[in-house]
């Protein structure tokens, strides 16, 4: 890539630039809890579990308490709401990027779990996106559900009362 | 919930490729470029130190003195195998498609050995002392892949 540029602009000039791409291939496997989660999503529910030991409720569920390292065998069916309870608002532009910036991702605390997952706030003003904001999931239409969080397509404000930060301040 | 809506143990797992890709651009400096630039040139170039040693590929300093280079200097195409090790199965990412050897290679009027990969037929024709020499593409672009692999030189005299 950076090599086309250079002799582009002129093949004899001095090597300033080298490209160096680093590319690494994986094989993932989600384990049960998270494709039980996965498939859920497909179905536009979110599903999670709850550790018998100290009652906490994960999502994404990934089979086991890591406070108290015991089985979470409960599943847990949560509503697509919740709130924001910490944000980051994008404004750099990087390579591969698919949505217009500036956007805000935020830490998304869906009600009844326990722990955050990271999503995409869309039909919200950056500035407007606040801590204890009330949020529901936007599903994809339903020929694009995949099993992934990607079935979501984003989280909007649901317009109702913010959270109080007593409310999620554990979880911040 | 009930225990025979909620068997998890029967859950097709999902397996997905996952490839992380970084589409690195480096600078390479005033010396590292130089040495790329005459790669183009199929040159290969080294920093003199201070005392009078060459490294290649070059140092923007002298590796045991910290000092400034005293400067770059062409150094020979062909050289001598100081270390090697065959690769019977090559991956994705090597250079050559075929089993090979990464070795090192003091390139004559250099002190220091380069790591480059040898196209050898076998491995038993690869050897510490064994003399190769460098095979530069045809189209270069000032990378270090501008010198395709080295070769062993048939030896003149036995």
């Amino acid at each position: 890539m950076a090599d086309v540029e250079q002799s582009e602009i002129d093949p004899n000039a001095p090597v300033t630039k080298i490209s160096t791409p680093i590319e690494l291939k994986y094989h993932f496997t989600a384990g049960r809890a998270a494709s039980r989660f996965m498939r859920g999503l497909m179905k536009k529910k979110i599903l999670g579990q709850r550790c018998p030991s100290c009652l906490k409720v994960y999502v994404p569920p990934r089979g086991s308490c890591a406070s108290c390292g015991v089985p979470t065998e409960e599943e847990v069916e949560l509503p697509p709401k919740g709130i924001v309870t910490t944000y980051c608002i994008v404004n750099v532009p990087f390579y591969g990027q698919k949505i217009k910036i500036p956007y805000v991702t935020g830490t998304i605390l869906i009600d009844g779990a326990d722990i955050g997952f990271m999503h995409l706030l869309q039909e919200v003003e950056a500035e407007e996106v606040r801590m204890g904001m009330r949020v529901e999931a936007v599903w994809q239409d339903d020929s694009e559900m995949v099993p992934g969080l990607e079935s979501i397509k984003y989280f909007r404000p649901t317009g109702e009362e913010d959270a109080p930060f007593e409310e999620y301040k554990e979880y911040v | 919930m009930s225990k025979e809506g909620n068997n998890l143990s029967e859950v097709d797992i999902l397996e997905a490729p996952n490839i992380l890709e970084y589409p690195y651009s480096r600078s390479t400096g005033p010396v590292i470029g130089e040495f790329m630039t005459k790669l183009r040139d199929g040159k290969i170039v080294g920093a003199r130190t201070k005392s009078g040693k060459v490294i290649v590929p070059p140092t923007e300093y002298d590796p045991f003195t910290s000092e400034d280079i005293d400067g770059l200097v062409p150094v020979s195409t062909s050289g001598v195998i100081t270390s090697w090790a065959w690769v019977v199965s090559p991956s994705e990412k090597h250079p050559l498609s075929e089993p090979f050897a990464w070795a090192l290679i003091k390139l004559d009027g250099a002190d220091s050995s380069m790591l480059h990969c040898v196209r050898a037929p076998s491995s038993t024709s690869v050897a510490t002392g064994k003399r190769v020499k460098a095979k530069f593409r045809s189209q270069r672009e000032g990378h270090i892949k501008d010198i395709e692999f080295f070769e062993i030189e048939e030896a003149a005299n036995g």
